[in-house]
C-alpha cells in the first residue's frame, strides 16, 4: 500500500464519518461542523488529485461562505442549545432503504463498466498549467463562455432573490 | 560548509547540510524530504507564534506613546519581556469552562483561530528563497485560510452560552463575511498585474511597486484586511463598550490567550500581506545576492504596515455597525469592481501600445487609478450635495419634516444591525 | 496509486447519505447540508474523472466550478426562503409547512 493509498483511506474515513454525523446528529450545529470536516476532506482528496485551485475554492466557498451561512441560519432560527425530540420524520427507515440500495445499485454498475476497471493512474500527465487552461477554457467562446455568463447571471439572480425574499416587508 | 553562503542565504545553506546529514544517516531520499518538511513547517510556526511575543510589547508601547504615557518598562530591557510575564499569569489563570457551554466547540475554537493565522504564514514569502511553500493557488489560499478564522469566531460565540458573546458572533458574520468580498476583489488587482497567484512570483513582478500601479487596491486591501482582523475601528465583534467583550467574554486563562496571540499575529500579517502585495516584498537592494538581506526589508516593510495598523487603533473611534455595512456594500464593492475594469482595460491598452518599461506602465496605471479617484469623488460629492439640498429643503419647508425624518434616522439605527 | 474507482465508491458512498439525510431529517436546513453532501459526492465524481481520464482537457474542473456556483446561488436563496419562512411561521420543520397541502 502506497502512501497516497494511505493518505486517501484515512480522508476518505474521515469524510464520509462527517458526512453520516451530519444526518445523523442531534445537535444541528454539530451538523454543521461536521458538515465542515466533510468539506475540507472533499478538499483535501481535490489536493490528492492534482486540483489545488479546485480545493482553495472549495475552502473558501464551501467553508468561508455557505457552512457559515448555515450556522448562521442555525442560530436565527432556533434558539441557543436547545435540541427538541428526533432528529428524522416517520420515514426514515424507507429512507435508509432507499440510499443503500441506490449505493449498492452505483457500485454494482461501476463493476459492469469495462473501461473503468484497473484505472488506477492518469491516463496523461497533468499539466501544470491548469488553471491558465480553465481560465482561457472560460472566455473561449468555443468552450464555455455560456455556462460562465449563464452562471454569473444566475449568481446575479441568486443574489437579489435572497434579499428580496429575507427583506422584511412593512 | 562556505561560510559566505550560511551568513546571505541560511535556510537555504542550513537545509542542504541537513539534507545531506540525513542522507549520510542512510535515509531514503523521499524520508529525508518528510523529516525536513515537518522541520520547515515547526520553524515557520513557531516564528510565527513567538512574533506576538515582541509584537504586542510593541503594540503597547506606540499606543502608550499616542496616549502621552509611556507603556510596559518594568520588566526586562524597556519592559521587553513583559508580554513572556502576562503569558505566564494566563497560564496559571484559572480555566473556567461556563455552564451550558458547548465544551468540545467551546475549545476547539481558540486552537483553530491560531491555525488559521499561522497557515497564513505557510506562503507568505520571507525572502527570495525562504518561503514556506509553493503554491500556484498563493493569493487564493490566503483567503481560504482566512476564513477559518471568521469560523473560529463563530464558533466561540456560539458555544460560550452567553447573550452577548452571541451578539458577538452575529456581528461577525456581518462583519467578516461581508468585508471578504472586497478583500478578494482588491486581491485580483495584483494577481492580473503580476499574472500570478503565487506570492513569490508576485514580489519578483513588483519591478515597481504595485502601490503605484495600484493605489486604490492597496487602499481598499488595506482597511478590508484591518476589518477582517476586527481591529479598531472594526471592532465590533468585540467592542467592549456595547457587548462586554463580544465573542471571547466568556475565556479564560490560555484560552483566551489564544484568541489574543491570534489577533495580534493576524494584525501584523495584515501589515506583511501589504507588503508582499503592494510593497514589494522582500525586494530591495542586494536582495538576490543576499536574501537575509531581502527577511530585512520584508520585516521593515511589514512593521511599516503593522505600524500604520496601530496608529489606526489609536487614533479612530468605532465605526457604527450601519456605518460599517454600507461602507462595505455601498462604497467598497463597487469601488473594487471598478478598480478592477479599470486596471484591466488600462494594462490592456499599455500593452497594446508596446509600452514594456515597468515605470511607464506603473505611472500610466497610476494616472488611470487617478481618474478613477476623481471620478468617485465626483460621484461621492455630488451624492452629498444632493442630500444636503433635500435637507436643507426640508428643514425650509416646515419644522415638522425634520422632526420626523430625525425620527425616522433614530429607528433606522437599530433595524440596520442584523441581531435584531 | 490510488484507483480510480476507490474515488468513485467514496463519491457514491457520500452521495447516499446526503441522500438519507435529505429524505429522512425534518429540519429543513439539515435537509439543506444533507444536498451540500450531495453536491460535493458529485464534484469528487467529476475531479476524478477528470484527473485520471482526460487530465489535458479541463472539462472536468469546469463542471465542478459550475457546481460550486448553483451550490452558493441554492444555499443563499435556500436560507432566505428558511429564514422568511420562520419569521411567518416559526418552525422549520419541512412536515409542518404543509399551507399548500390538499
Amino acid at each position: 500500500m502506497t502512501a497516497a493509498q494511505v493518505i486517501f483511506l484515512i480522508t476518505a474515513v474521515l469524510t464520509l464519518g462527517a458526512g453520516v454525523y451530519v444526518v445523523a446528529a442531534r445537535n444541528l450545529v454539530h451538523a454543521a461542523l461536521a458538515l465542515i470536516a466533510a468539506f475540507f476532506g472533499v478538499a483535501v482528496l481535490f489536493v490528492l488529485l492534482q486540483a489545488g485551485f479546485l480545493a482553495a475554492v472549495q475552502v473558501v466557498l464551501y467553508i468561508g461562505a455557505i457552512a457559515i451561512l448555515i450556522i448562521f441560519a442555525i442560530m436565527l432560527t432556533r434558539r441557543v442549545m436547545e435540541d427538541t425530540g428526533p432528529q428524522t420524520n416517520r420515514q426514515w427507515w424507507l429512507a435508509g432503504i432507499i440510499a443503500l440500495v441506490l449505493f449498492g445499485a452505483i457500485v454494482f454498475s461501476l463493476r459492469l463498466v469495462p473501461a473503468l476497471q484497473g484505472v488506477t493512474a492518469a491516463a496523461q500527465p497533468i499539466p501544470t498549467d491548469t488553471i491558465e487552461k480553465l481560465g482561457f477554457a472560460f472566455v473561449d467562446p468555443n468552450q464555455y463562455l455560456l455556462p460562465f455568463e449563464l452562471a454569473s447571471v444566475l449568481l446575479l439572480v441568486a443574489l437579489i432573490g435572497s434579499i428580496v425574499i429575507s427583506a422584511d416587508r412593512k | 560548509m562556505d561560510v559566505g553562503t550560511l551568513i546571505s542565504n541560511p535556510v537555504v545553506a542550513i537545509r542542504e547540510w541537513l539534507a545531506q546529514l540525513l542522507s549520510n544517516l542512510g535515509l531514503a531520499p523521499q524520508a529525508a524530504d518528510v523529516i525536513l518538511m515537518i522541520l520547515g513547517i515547526l520553524v515557520i510556526a513557531s516564528v510565527s507564534l513567538i512574533l506576538p511575543l515582541f509584537l504586542i510589547w510593541f503594540e503597547r508601547r506606540v499606543v502608550a506613546r499616542m496616549q502621552d504615557r509611556i507603556g510596559p518598562n518594568r520588566v526586562g530591557p524597556q519592559g521587553l519581556l513583559q508580554t513572556i510575564a502576562d503569558a505566564v499569569k494566563l497560564l496559571i489563570k484559572e480555566d473556567i469552562t461556563p455552564i451550558g457551554a458547548d465544551k468540545l466547540v467551546y475549545n476547539l475554537a481558540p486552537i483553530l483561530s491560531v491555525i488559521a493565522v499561522i497557515s497564513m504564514w505557510a506562503v507568505i514569502p520571507y525572502a527570495a528563497t525562504m518561503v514556506g511553500t509553493t503554491l500556484n493557488v498563493g493569493a487564493l489560499y490566503l483567503v481560504s485560510v482566512g476564513s477559518l478564522g471568521t469560523l473560529a469566531i463563530m464558533m466561540g460565540g456560539w458555544s460560550s452560552n452567553n447573550k452577548y458573546a452571541l451578539l458577538g458572533a452575529f456581528r461577525t458574520v456581518a462583519q467578516l463575511v461581508s468585508y471578504e468580498a472586497p478583500l478578494l476583489l482588491s486581491l485580483l488587482v495584483p494577481v492580473i498585474l503580476a499574472r500570478s497567484m503565487d506570492l513569490n512570483t508576485i514580489v519578483r513582478a513588483q519591478n515597481v511597486w504595485f502601490i503605484v500601479a495600484a493605489p486604490i487596491a492597496a487602499l481598499i486591501f488595506f482597511v478590508t484586511s484591518v476589518a477582517e482582523v476586527g481591529r479598531t475601528p472594526f471592532d465590533l465583534l468585540e467592542a467592549e463598550s456595547e457587548i462586554v467583550a463580544g465573542f471571547h467574554i466568556e475565556y479564560t486563562g490560555m484560552k483566551f490567550g489564544m484568541f489574543f496571540v491570534a489577533e495580534f499575529l493576524h494584525a501584523f500579517t495584515v501589515g506583511a500581506l501589504t507588503a508582499v502585495l503592494f510593497l514589494g516584498g522582500w525586494r530591495g537592494p542586494g536582495a538576490e545576492q543576499a536574501p537575509i538581506l531581502g527577511v530585512g526589508y520584508f520585516m521593515l516593510k511589514a512593521f511599516a504596515g503593522y505600524f500604520v495598523v496601530i496608529l489606526m487603533r489609536s487614533a479612530l473611534p468605532r465605526i457604527r455597525i450601519d456605518h460599517m455595512l454600507d461602507l462595505n456594500w455601498k462604497f467598497l464593492v463597487p469601488l473594487a469592481l471598478a478598480v478592477i475594469v479599470f486596471t484591466v482595460l488600462g494594462d490592456k491598452v499599455i500593452g497594446e501600445a508596446g509600452i514594456t518599461s515597468p515605470w511607464a506602465r506603473s505611472g500610466l496605471l497610476f494616472l488611470v487609478n487617478l481618474v478613477l479617484a476623481g471620478l468617485v469623488y465626483a460621484v461621492l460629492s455630488g451624492a452629498a450635495r444632493r442630500q444636503r439640498a433635500e435637507e436643507a429643503a426640508g428643514q425650509a419647508h416646515d419644522g415638522q419634516g425634520a422632526l420626523a425624518e430625525a425620527a425616522a434616522h433614530g429607528e433606522a439605527g437599530p433595524h440596520a444591525a442584523p441581531a435584531h | 496509486m490510488v484507483p480510480l474507482s476507490w474515488y468513485l465508491a467514496l463519491a457514491a458512498a457520500l452521495f447516499c447519505v446526503g441522500l438519507y439525510g435529505v429524505l429522512a431529517r425534518k429540519n429543513a436546513v439539515a435537509i439543506l447540508m444533507s444536498i451540500e453532501l450531495m453536491l460535493n459526492a458529485v464534484n469528487i465524481n467529476l475531479v476524478a474523472f477528470w484527473h485520471y481520464l482526460t487530465p489535458q482537457v479541463p472539462s472536468g474542473q469546469m463542471f465542478t466550478i459550475i457546481v460550486l456556483t448553483v451550490a452558493a446561488a441554492e444555499a443563499a436563496v435556500g436560507l432566505a426562503l428558511i429564514i422568511s419562512i420562520y419569521r411567518r411561521r416559526s418552525t422549520v420543520v419541512a412536515e409542518e409547512i404543509d399551507l399548500m397541502k390538499w
